[in-house]
C-alpha cells in the first residue's frame, strides 16, 4: 500500500456533537495540540435535534431542589444498573457545567425572575420520590440541543480549536502493545486517506439508532465509534439496552419531545381514554420512558390503538392553548405540521414508541478512559482510548435513560475526558508508534470495499438489517424471535463482507461512507442481539416476554460483550458513591 | 416523475451537466425531496449530496429545487415540482465540490468574521447570568438559524462580494449577539461592521427572507444593525 499522509496530535476527538465539542473546548483551553474530526460540519451533529432540555438540579423552579434527588431518580430510572459513582459525579457536577454553558451564551428560556426555565420531565421527583413531580429540565424552548450545540461550537470558534470537518474516521490504529495510537480517516472532499496519530483518542461518535427500521435518530447515527472499538477487539457494555421513546410521530419516526407531556399533554387511546392512569397511577404520562412505551404497545396489541390500522395512539396538546404551545413548543408545532400533517393546536398527534437512544456503549471510567477486562475479570484501562457521550457507557443511564440526562452526560463527561487527557499528556505519555503492519490492519476494511468487484448492494442489505432488528429486538423480546434474528444477522455478516461498492471515485464519495457505515451498523446490531439473548430477565428497556421478572440475583450487573469470541461476560455495577449513602435496589413503581 | 439532477465529479467530468433520471412515485403519499434523492441514490449510488437529521434542524441539505433554495428534507415534492418535472441543483454562487455538494468555506468564513460568540468582560457569577423573559425574547427569530446557507446563496449581493459582504446568515448572527442583554461588546461589533461592504451592500431584495426554511428574517435584522450604526454615527 502507498505511504500514508500522517498528522499528529496530543489529543484527537472523533465527533463534533455535544460530547466531542465539550471535550475539545477543554483541550483547546489547555493549549495542547488537539483536533476534532467530524464526518459532518459540527453544528449538523445529531445533538442539534435534541428538543426538550438538559436535566440538572440548578434549583431555579424549586429553590429547595437538590442534586441528590436527581441522583435518586437517575438510579431508579436506570433500574439499578447505573453506576452510582458516575451518577453522583454527573448530578453533583451538573449545575456547574450548565452554568458554564449559560456563561458561554446558551439562550435558555427564562423565568420571571430571570433564571433558567425548567420544565417537568418523566421520572423526576422531589425528596427521593416522596415529594411529587419535580421540574428539573433546563430548556431553551423545545430547541435545547440546537442551542447547546451551536453555543459549544461558537465557544470553540472563540477558543481556537482545530477542526477537521467532513473527515470520516474509518478504524482505530493499535500498536503492537494493544494501545490505541490514532485513527485512519478519509478527508471526504478529496477522498484522501490520512493516518491521524494521537496520544489520546476520544470516541464521541454518538448513537446508532439507525440499526432499527424506525428511529428518531439522524441518518448519520450509525454507531461508527462503537463499530471501530468492536473491530479493534474491545468490549461494549449493556448494548442490549435500547430506549424506545414513547412519542415518535407514526410513520415518520420524527420525535416530539417528552416536554409535550411535561407541559401537560397526555396520551389517549381510540376510546379517548387517558390510559396511562391505569398503568402508572401516580406519575401517569410522566412515568419512565420504558414504562410508557410498553403501556402504549399493550394498548395497541389489545385493540385500542387509533387510526385505520389501529397501530398508534394519540398525543393530545390542544387543551394547553395556542399561546403556551407557541412559546414553549414552537418546534413541535412545526414538526407536527410537516411530518404528521396535523396542527397540534387543534388536533392530537399520532405517535408510536420509536427507537431513540443507545444506553450501552464503550465502557469507561468516570474520567472517560475506556475499559476492558483482564483474564481474571478485573477492569483494565485501554491505553490511549477514551469515549464520551452516547457512544460511551460510563454508565449513568443503566437500563433506562431519563429524559434530559443525555445532554447532561455529554457536557459533564466530555469535560471530564478533556481534563483527564490534559493531565495525562502533561505527565507524559510514551508509547510505541504504529508499525506498517499495524496501519495495514487498520486499513484492511477500507481496502476490502475499494477492491470489491461484485456483490449485493449496500442499501438493500441495510434495509434487511434494520427490519431484522425491528422484528426481533424491539420493545418486547422473546428467545424464539431473538434466535431467529441472530441467525439472520450471521447471514448478513457474510453477505455484507462480500457486498459491492460500485462507485470508487474520490471526491465526496458518499456511497463509500455508507458502505463503511453499514459495517458499523452490523457490529452494533450483532452485539445488541447476542447481549439481549444472554440477559435472561426483564430490566428497564429490556423487556422479555419469556423472563418477565427482574432477576437481581443473577443480573444486577452490566453485560460486557467481547467481539472476538462473541462472549457475554458480567461486570459489577458500582454501588459506592463517595459522598452520599448508597441507593439500594427496590421495586420500580411510578 | 422526471427529475433532472446537476451532476459533476471533478475527477472525471470536464464540465457539469444536468442528467435526467426517472422515478416511480408511490400513490397517495407526498414524499419530501430528500426521500426522492434517497430513492435516486439507490438507483445510482454515485449521486452525492449532504443530509443528516431529515427533519429540518441540522442544515445539511440546502439545495436549489426548480429555482428555489430550501431544505430537501422538509420540502414536499408537490410544493416544488412543476408539471411532473423537478430540477435539482446545488445552492447557487458557491464552488461545487461534487453533484449537489457545495464548498461552504466562504459562507462559514463570513460567519466567523462576526465573532459569533458571546463576549462579556465581567467575570461570570457563581450561577447563571440573569436575563428577563423580555430580554430573552429579543433573541427569538435569531438564535434558531441552522447555518444552511439557503439565504446567503440566494442573495445577489453575496454572489458579487462573497468575501466582503457578510451576507444575511452572518448578519443575522451578528445581530443575535448585538441583541443579547448579556453581551458587552456591542460597540466593537458595530465598529467591525461599519465599512461600506459588510452590511451596507444589502439592497433589501428580501430573497433571503423568502427562502429561509426556518422562517427567519435576516432583512429585518440587517435593518436593525443599520439603525444601530446610524444612531452610533450621530
Ligand atoms: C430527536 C432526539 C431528541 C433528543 N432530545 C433530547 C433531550 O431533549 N435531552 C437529552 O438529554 N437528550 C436528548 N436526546 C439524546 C441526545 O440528543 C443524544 O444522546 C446526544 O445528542 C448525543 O450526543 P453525542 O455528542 O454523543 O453525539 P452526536 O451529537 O450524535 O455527535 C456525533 C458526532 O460524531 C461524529 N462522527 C460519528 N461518526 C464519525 C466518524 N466515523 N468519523 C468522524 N466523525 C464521526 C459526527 O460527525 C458528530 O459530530 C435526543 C435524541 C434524539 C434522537
Ligand atoms: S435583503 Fe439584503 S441580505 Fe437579503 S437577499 Fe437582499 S441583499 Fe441579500
Ligand atoms: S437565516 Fe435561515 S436560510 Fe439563512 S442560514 Fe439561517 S436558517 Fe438558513
Ligand atoms: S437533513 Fe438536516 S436539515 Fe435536512
Amino acid at each position: 500500500m502507498a505511504a500514508l499522509r500522517k498528522m499528529e496530535f496530543d489529543g484527537l476527538i472523533v465527533g463534533g456533537g455535544g460530547a466531542g465539542l465539550r471535550a475539545a473546548l477543554e483541550l483547546a483551553q489547555s493549549g495542547l495540540k488537539a483536533a476534532v474530526i467530524s464526518k459532518v460540519f459540527p453544528t449538523r451533529s445529531h445533538t442539534v435535534s435534541a428538543q426538550g432540555g438538559i436535566t440538572c438540579a440548578i434549583a431555579s423552579e424549586d429553590p429547595e431542589d437538590d442534586w441528590r434527588w436527581h441522583m435518586y431518580d437517575t438510579v431508579k430510572g436506570s433500574d439499578y444498573i447505573g453506576d452510582q459513582d458516575a451518577i453522583e459525579y454527573m448530578c453533583s457536577e451538573g449545575p456547574q457545567a450548565v452554568f458554564e454553558l449559560e456563561h458561554m451564551g446558551l439562550p435558555f428560556s427564562r423565568t420571571e425572575s430571570g433564571r433558567i426555565y425548567q420544565r417537568p420531565f418523566g421520572g423526576q421527583s422531589k425528596d427521593y420520590g416522596k415529594g411529587g413531580q419535580a421540574a428539573r429540565t433546563c430548556a431553551a424552548a423545545d430547541r435545547t440541543g440546537h442551542a447547546l450545540l451551536h453555543t459549544l461550537y461558537q465557544a470553540n470558534v472563540k477558543g481556537g480549536a482545530t477542526f477537521l470537518n467532513e473527515w470520516f474516521a474509518v478504524d482505530l490504529v493499535k500498536n503492537q502493545d494493544g494501545a490505541v495510537t490514532g485513527v485512519i480517516a478519509i478527508e471526504i472532499e478529496t477522498g484522501n486517506v490520512v493516518h491521524v496519530a494521537s496520544r489520546a483518542t476520544v470516541l464521541a461518535t454518538g448513537g446508532a439508532g439507525r440499526i432499527y427500521a424506525s428511529t428518531t435518530n439522524a441518518l448519520m447515527n450509525t454507531g461508527d465509534g462503537v463499530g471501530m472499538a468492536l473491530r479493534a477487539g474491545f468490549p461494549v457494555q449493556d448494548i442490549e439496552m435500547w430506549q424506545f421513546h414513547p412519542t415518535g410521530i407514526a410513520d415518520a419516526g420524527v420525535l416530539v419531545t417528552e416536554g409535550c407531556r411535561g407541559e401537560g399533554g397526555y396520551l389517549i387511546n381510540k376510546d379517548g381514554e387517558r390510559f396511562m392512569e391505569r398503568y402508572a397511577p401516580t406519575a401517569k404520562d410522566l412515568a419512565g420512558r420504558d414504562v410508557v412505551a410498553r403501556s402504549m404497545i399493550i394498548e395497541i396489541l389489545e385493540g385500542r390503538g387509533c387510526g385505520e390500522a389501529g397501530d398508534h395512539v394519540l398525543l393530545k396538546l390542544d387543551h394547553l392553548g395556542e399561546a403556551v404551545l407557541n412559546s414553549r413548543l414552537p418546534g413541535i408545532l412545526e414538526l407536527s405540521r410537516t411530518f404528521a400533517h396535523v396542527d397540534p393546536v387543534r388536533q392530537p398527534i399520532p405517535v408510536v414508541p420509536t427507537c431513540h437512544y443507545m444506553m450501552g456503549g464503550i465502557p469507561t471510567q468516570v474520567r472517560g478512559q475506556a475499559l476492558t477486562q483482564d483474564d481474571t475479570g478485573q477492569d483494565q484501562a485501554i491505553e490511549g482510548l477514551y469515549a464520551a457521550g452516547e457512544a460511551a457507557c460510563v454508565s449513568v443511564h443503566g437500563a433506562n435513560r431519563l429524559g434530559g440526562n443525555s445532554l447532561l452526560d455529554l457536557i459533564v463527561f466530555g469535560r471530564a475526558a478533556g481534563l483527564h487527557i490534559e493531565q495525562a499528556v502533561r505527565q507524559g505519555i510514551s508509547r510505541r508508534d504504529a508499525s506498517e503492519s499495524d496501519l495495514e490492519a487498520a486499513r484492511a476494511r477500507l481496502a476490502r470495499w475499494n477492491d470489491s468487484t461484485s456483490g449485493e448492494s449496500v442499501a438493500a442489505l441495510k434495509r434487511e438489517l434494520q427490519n431484522t432488528m425491528q422484528a426481533s429486538f424491539g420493545v418486547f423480546r422473546t428467545e424464539e424471535h431473538m434466535r431467529k434474528g441472530i441467525e439472520t444477522l450471521k447471514g448478513l455478516r457474510d453477505r455484507i463482507g462480500n457486498a459491492h461498492l460500485p462507485d470508487k471515485s474520490n471526491a465526496f464519495n458518499t456511497a463509500r461512507l455508507e458502505a463503511l457505515e453499514l459495517d458499523n451498523l452490523l457490529e452494533v446490531a450483532y452485539a445488541t442481539a447476542i447481549a439481549a439473548e444472554a440477559r435472561r430477565e426483564s430490566r428497564g428497556a429490556h423487556a422479555r416476554e419469556d423472563h418477565q421478572q427482574r432477576d437481581d440475583k443473577n443480573w444486577l450487573c452490566h453485560s460486557l460483550y467481547f467481539p472476538d469470541d462473541e462472549r457475554v461476560a458480567k461486570r459489577a455495577v458500582n454501588f459506592q458513591p463517595a459522598t452520599v449513602p448508597v441507593l439500594e435496589p427496590m421495586e420500580r413503581k411510578y | 416523475m422526471q427529475v433532472s439532477v446537476y451532476r459533476y465529479d471533478p475527477d472525471v467530468d470536464e464540465a457539469p451537466e444536468m442528467r435526467d433520471m426517472s422515478l416511480e412515485l408511490p400513490e397517495g403519499k407526498d414524499l419530501m425531496v430528500l426521500d426522492l434523492l434517497e430513492r435516486l441514490k439507490e438507483q445510482d449510488p454515485s449521486l452525492s449530496y449532504r443530509r443528516s437529521c431529515r427533519e429540518g434542524v441540522c442544515g445539511s441539505d440546502g439545495i436549489n429545487m426548480n429555482g428555489l433554495n430550501g431544505l430537501a428534507c422538509i420540502t414536499p415534492v408537490s410544493q416544488v415540482a412543476k408539471r411532473g418535472k423537478l430540477a435539482l441543483r446545488p445552492l447557487p454562487g458557491l464552488p461545487v465540490v461534487r453533484d449537489l455538494v457545495v464548498d461552504m468555506s466562504q459562507f462559514f468564513d463570513q460567519f466567523e468574521k462576526v465573532r459569533p460568540y458571546l463576549i462579556n468582560d465581567q467575570p461570570p457569577p457563581a450561577q447563571e447570568r440573569l436575563q428577563s423573559p423580555e430580554e430573552r425574547a429579543e433573541l427569538d427569530g435569531l438564535y434558531e438559524c441552522i447555518l444552511c446557507g439557503c439565504c446567503s446563496t440566494a442573495c445577489p449581493s453575496f454572489w458579487w462580494n462573497p468575501d466582503k459582504f457578510v451576507g444575511p446568515a452572518g448578519l443575522l448572527q451578528a445581530y443575535r449577539f448585538l441583541a443579547d442583554s448579556r453581551d458587552t461588546a456591542g460597540a466593537e461589533r458595530l465598529r467591525d461592521l461599519e465599512d461600506p461592504f459588510s452590511v451596507f451592500r444589502c439592497r433589501g431584495i428580501m430573497n433571503c427572507v423568502n427562502v429561509c426554511p426556518k422562517g427567519l428574517n435576516p432583512t429585518q435584522a440587517i435593518g436593525k444593525i443599520r439603525g444601530l450604526l446610524v444612531r452610533q454615527g450621530t
